[in-house]
């Protein structure tokens, strides 16, 4: 038995905008993993909730007119992974959803969650990072639209305004179009377990696939939210593919990462780490785009 | 403060509805309004599995799941594997020929995702197999025996012949 | 022997599979108050005052009590068998509820609520106000001069020290050519994680308290409760349902005395305590850290000349088990790689960290650990093969151990070595592995373990034991050794059956649920004794109670009782084996014959003065990726002889549970505390890195079945011995494929980190 103390359970987008502005201190739940797991602790003890949980209208992939992928905000990650379109155009982030937690968990945990929560461990976020993802709010005025980079503010707070809550995640064609990507989770074991550092690299290669044409990485953990390591695709775009060219680029997201020291790991360690993930993930998504190292 | 709401669903083939405290986790009502003992408590907070349901067909910890959010469900326990003369399942069957249950408290979870796993009529490979189980944890067994026992009924009902280990 | 020997199906199999089963939980009762406990929020200092106002004025609740309620006297909590002698009781250091709190997650206070929010209002609504005190988590810390003192009359924290004298050490380390391998060996704080959290629920019945638990040892908390609430014990009334997993922790009083407490304070109303997930790790016990200092002298020829040991056992805030754990690993040095001159010493010191209690393998994952990897750096010191140097040194066949009277009868540590070298393909692997030099290495690390069976001499070993045959024949067994899911009931329906000449183990009724009202007294599961002391008394119940049925036989069948036996269920004639009469004809006949009407029953008590060794190993292949600083285990076997087994299959399981813990044990599993305040980190199971499914390779289990001489079905110890060497075994693989060599348990990432730093595999 939860100490909640009042739930509204929202039918429909604009319901949910209703209810957020009637109750403003109340706090949305989709999944409850997250949420429900805080009110047992006691963080969110005696609090409204808003529960969007029936909101279906809010679950699956889609491929709008213009090429932009649109995943719903309630779309699980085991929906996410099985998904067609996300296996077609950016397998990497059903490859990366498909390791939060255990099944049981990714039945249940949205991506809208695991963005909304402001965690820089999540899964999802480094590689939505790393595909310059487009965060979709909609409140009282209609639908605001956000660079994900811009959407985490800092670790646990995440842009959402007054009236609003997050009802997609876009992915633009120019992000994924012809990008190849690969997430590696370093965590303590292999399942049930939240990321000690997450690393998602893709790359575009040149139709030769000899050349960098773009590079980009993101890591969860690396800081207080994910963040992009730009000095390493700076280095990388337009290079030929090599073997040394995965090392510098490794080497050089030591420019741009800042983990901390806590009792889950040390920075020196998390760092160490660090490069040599994003060395891995580079070789991998080389790999994955037709390139030759 | 508590609330109360009317939820209407289907809990192992039958439609029954009831009014629930909204505060009530699923783990809760199961076990406290349909003495479903098959769902089991270890975490509350959805790291252990002994809770776990099959909600329209997918594996959910009821712990971390609002009973209101029932309604309109098709919610599986454990007790739906049973016969009507309390013949056992495959499932049931194999944990209990290949050692799969020793203190039993996670084996109702566990073999409700082997429910969902079977139910794919898909064949796994071992490291599949362990992953689609990793969301449960157990002391006892090592997880040995309880891959063993999915293994059994997987090749049973694809029929084909258990491979050599 | 037919029946005893099979893999024979659980028998509580059928309503475990179907979610059945009754454990506590499922037994309660609907009018049961929920008592919540509010924890200490500091790791050391006393309590000046509770602000209950605030909770009480919560609707539901009912109650709330204070450290300033409890009764003053203190009681002892540990799962051990009393003892007449006042010196060997286990220490009372525990009371109800604490003014003087001595660690994060000490017990201040209690509000008992109609319902679960108004409890957990009600416990956030407690304002506590501490006078703090300093506080030390490290177990040589705490044992310096100035160190904050946990408990009056324990000078330098220390609960007890023992030392152990063999030969001369001072002398023998004088000898020309010796070379010393010394280490210091870390082993972690981990818990039991039972997926069945510990719950009780208490409530008075015609002026007793009747108080039901998930145990391990039911007899033995209705001592510590009735010890606790200053009753009578026999005004205790205990019954213990089926359980889901101890391990050891439920093999101690922990809120059994609490809850019956709280009941008599609310008019005997039911009241239950169930621990969360986070409760249970820190509000409960876990397995002792243990730090080791081992120095061997050694010859050129690795011979072990002589060996100083230091133990420093971290017990926590209380006493609970206290000494025994460490003086139980300390005493395997002498013996597993026997040497004639040791000096051992062995302190059990108290800090301000959860309480050590009982956890499978008591004391001995701990030495193993330590041990094991002292041997492997004294094999590498005189370059030998760490294999080669265990078959050379190992404790040989006829060993006698003087204290505890056990023989070594068999080759049997070499028997297991051979078995695992087999499987793993030791030499030709070992060859293959010394190739990789790349960032991937693979490598193959062995150790080997030895275990007592149940406490004698320690403690009093006994066993009770009650059967009766049922009017179809059938036999109802009750013991104290309790079922709590590694399958003992099972053991005993096989053993019964047999002894008793049974067609089957399902004719043999096992009462699970112990009751101490009705219940032969008895001890419980701990220790690894069920099969081996139960087995004792259950023959001897057994020949009872066929020594009745055959008198009853005799006046029916006027057969003489010489010329008769039980087989399969039938009286028959032994010189033709002709079937008399069926059991189930004999007992109709004795029961209703209206001239002469017997209930067949017979009871009796065993004292085992006994003890035996059981032995084994595990070999491990791994695969580090040094870069990722990851170990990742690619194979595993343990081999034991555990002597004669009485169900294979459930022997098996056994080992396949205690080879997860201890690869837990190695490879991830710890409980952390911040140094600032004392304060665990990782408290529940997302952050207590308990292997999960992905974690494991296949684990194999093999035997070597040498019947124990001393034990009545030629078994001896199992439970917890496969937990033992799985950890030192994977550190001596890392050490192979590495040539690191690592003294600290669990071998996570953060480790390897700095210990491939160190040696300069990797660099930043």
């Amino acid at each position: 038995m939860y100490d909640m103390k009042a739930l509204y359970q929202a039918e429909s987008v604009q319901d949910a905008v209703a209810l957020r502005l009637a109750h403003p201190e109340a706090q949305i739940i989709a999944g409850g993993s997250d949420v429900l797991v805080q009110m047992r602790e006691g963080k969110r003890a005696g609090k409204e909730l808003i529960s969007i949980q029936r909101l279906d209208e809010l679950r699956g992939v889609s491929l709008e007119e213009d090429g932009t992928l649109r995943i719903g905000s309630l779309t699980s990650f085991s929906h996410i992974t099985r998904d067609p379109l996300i296996q077609k155009y950016i397998n990497v982030l059903g490859e990366a959803v498909d390791q939060v937690g255990g099944p049981q968990i990714r039945n249940i945990g949205t991506i809208g969650g695991n963005t909304c929560n402001g965690v820089t461990s999540a899964d999802s976020a480094s590689t939505l990072h790393a595909w310059d993802a487009v965060v979709e709010l909609t409140g009282p005025e209609g639908k605001r639209l956000q660079p994900i980079r811009d959407f985490y503010i800092k670790a646990g707070k995440v842009d959402i305004r007054e009236g609003e809550l997050q009802t997609a995640i876009l992915i633009p064609k120019e992000s994924y179009d012809r990008c190849f990507g690969h997430y590696i989770k370093y965590a303590m074991r292999s399942a049930m377990d939240i990321a000690t550092l997450g690393t998602s690299v893709n790359v575009r290669l040149s139709p030769d696939g000899k050349t960098v044409e773009r590079a980009r990485v993101a890591f969860g953990v690396a800081g207080p939210v994910p963040l992009r390591a730009e000095t390493a695709e700076k280095l990388a775009a337009g290079q030929p593919v090599s073997l040394d060219l995965a090392e510098a680029f490794a080497q050089a997201v030591k420019e741009d990462i800042n983990p901390r020291d806590s009792w889950r790991a040390a920075r020196d360690f998390r760092m160490h780490i660090a490069v040599e993930s994003a060395k891995r993930a580079f070789i991998e998504s080389v790999k994955l785009a037709g390139g030759e190292l | 403060m508590a609330q109360y709401q009317v939820v209407h669903f289907n809990l192992n083939g039958k439609d029954v509805e009831k009014v629930v405290d909204v505060r009530a986790s699923l783990t809760d009502m199961l076990r406290n309004d349909f003495r479903m003992t098959s769902v089991k408590k270890g975490c509350e907070v959805g790291e252990c599995g002994a809770c776990n349901v099959l909600i329209d067909g997918e594996a959910f910890n009821s712990c971390i799941y609002l009973a209101v959010w029932a309604e309109g469900k098709h919610i599986r326990t454990l007790e739906s594997l049973l016969g009507p003369n309390g013949e056992l399942s495959d499932i049931q069957q194999a944990f209990i020929e290949e050692t799969a249950i020793q203190c039993g408290f996670c084996s109702p979870g566990f073999m409700l995702s082997a429910v969902e796993i079977l139910e794919s009529g898909k064949e796994y490979t071992d490291d599949q197999l362990r992953k689609l189980l990793s969301g449960h944890l157990c002391r006892c067994t090592g997880y040995e025996n309880i891959l063993r026992a999915v293994k059994k009924v997987m090749y049973c009902r694809l029929g084909k012949e258990l491979p050599e280990a | 022997m037919s029946i005893v020997g099979k893999s024979e199906i659980r028998v509580d199999a059928y309503d475990k599979a179907t979610g059945r089963t009754k454990y506590y939980e499922d037994r309660m009762p609907q009018d049961a108050l929920y008592v919540r406990i509010k924890h200490s929020t500091i790791a050391h200092g006393y309590v000046k005052s509770v602000d209950t106002s605030a909770a009480e004025a919560i609707p539901g609740v009912v109650r709330v009590l204070t450290c300033f309620d409890v009764p003053e006297h203190p009681f002892p909590t540990a799962g051990h068998p009393w003892s007449m002698d006042p010196g060997h009781q286990d220490v009372a250091d525990r009371h109800l509820l604490n003014r003087h709190v001595r660690y994060y997650g000490d017990d201040v206070a209690v509000v008992i609520a109609e319902n679960e929010v108004a409890a957990m209002q009600g416990v956030r609504g407690l304002q506590v106000e501490y006078e703090e005190l300093p506080f030390v988590l490290d177990v040589q810390k705490a044992m310096e001069p100035d160190a904050p003192q946990l408990h009056e009359g324990c000078p330098g924290n220390i609960l007890k020290h023992t030392d152990m004298r063999k030969g001369n050490y001072a002398e023998a380390i004088q000898e020309p050519g010796l070379i010393k391998v010394e280490g210091w060996y870390e082993t972690p704080t981990v818990q039991h994680c039972h997926i069945e959290n510990h719950g009780c629920y208490a409530y008075e019945e015609n002026g007793r308290i009747v108080v039901v638990s998930s145990t391990q040892i039911p007899h033995i908390i209705r001592r510590v409760v009735g010890q606790a609430l200053g009753r009578p014990w026999a005004d205790i009334h205990v019954i213990k349902p089926y359980i889901g997993g101890g391990f050891g922790n439920k093999q101690d009083a922990l809120y059994e005395p609490l809850c019956a407490w709280c009941s008599t304070m609310v008019g005997g109303r039911c009241v239950r305590v169930d621990c969360s997930r986070e409760e249970t790790f820190v509000s409960n016990r876990v397995r002792h850290a243990i730090r080791f200092h081992i120095i061997t002298w050694i010859r050129k020829d690795g011979f072990l000349a002589a060996r100083k040991i230091e133990c420093f056992s971290n017990q926590g805030a209380y006493a609970s088990h206290g000494h025994s754990i460490v003086a139980k690993g300390m005493g395997s040095f002498a013996q597993i790689y026997p040497c004639d001159h040791v000096e051992a010493d062995a302190w059990t010191v108290y800090t301000n960290r959860p309480v050590g209690g009982a956890m499978r393998g008591y004391g001995m994952p701990q030495a193993t650990f330590a041990d094991e990897a002292n041997i492997d750096e004294c094999a590498a010191a005189v370059g030998m093969d760490p294999l080669a140097y265990r078959m050379k040194f190992i404790m040989p066949q006829g060993y006698h151990d003087a204290f505890s009277g056990n023989t070594n009868y068999y080759d049997s540590f070499r028997e297991c070595l051979d078995k695992g070298k087999a499987y793993i393909d030791y030499d030709r692997k070992k060859a293959e592995f010394a190739k990789d030099t790349g960032p991937i290495r693979r490598g193959i690390g062995v150790a080997a373990f030895w275990y007592n069976t149940a406490v004698y001499p320690i403690s009093l070993e006994t066993s009770s034991n009650r059967m009766q045959l049922n009017l179809d024949g059938t036999v109802t067994m009750q013991c104290g050794e309790t079922e709590i899911g590694q399958g003992a009931d099972t053991a005993f329906a096989q053993m019964t059956a047999e002894v008793m000449g049974l067609k089957s183990y399902r004719d043999v009724h096992v009462v699970s649920c112990q009751d101490t009202d009705i219940t032969p007294t008895g001890l419980g599961a701990y220790a690894s004794r069920q099969t081996y002391v139960a087995g004792f008394a259950i023959k001897k119940t057994g020949r009872l109670l066929k020594e009745k049925i055959l008198d009853y036989a005799c006046e029916v069948t006027r057969q003489s009782v010489d010329n008769m036996d039980i087989q399969e269920g039938n009286i028959v004639r032994k010189r033709d084996g002709k079937v008399l009469m069926s059991l189930s004809e004999l007992a109709m006949t004795a029961q209703y014959n209206p001239v002469h009407s017997e209930h067949l029953t017979a009871e009796s008590t065993y004292t085992i003065r006994n003890n035996a060794y059981s032995f084994g190993c595990t070999f491990a292949e791994v695969e580090v990726d040094i870069p990722m600083c990851k170990v990742t285990l690619k194979d595993i076997i343990n081999v034991h002889d555990c002597g004669e087994l009485i169900n294979p299959a459930l022997a098996e399981a056994q080992v396949h549970g205690g080879m997860s813990m201890g690869i837990g044990y190695g490879l991830s599993e710890q409980l952390l505390f911040d140094e600032k305040t004392g304060k665990p980190l990782n408290n529940n199971l997302l952050d207590y890195k308990l292997s999960t499914f992905m974690d494991h390779p296949h684990l194999e289990a093999q035997f070597v079945e040498n019947p124990e001489p001393t034990s009545p079905f030629g078994t001896k110890s199992l439970g917890e011995p496969p937990a033992c060497s799985p950890a030192p075994a994977i550190r001596s693989a890392i050490y192979n494929a590495t040539g690191v060599s690592l003294d600290v348990a669990p071998m996570t990432p953060h480790v390897l980190y700095r210990a491939f730093k160190d040696a300069g595999l990797i660099q930043d």
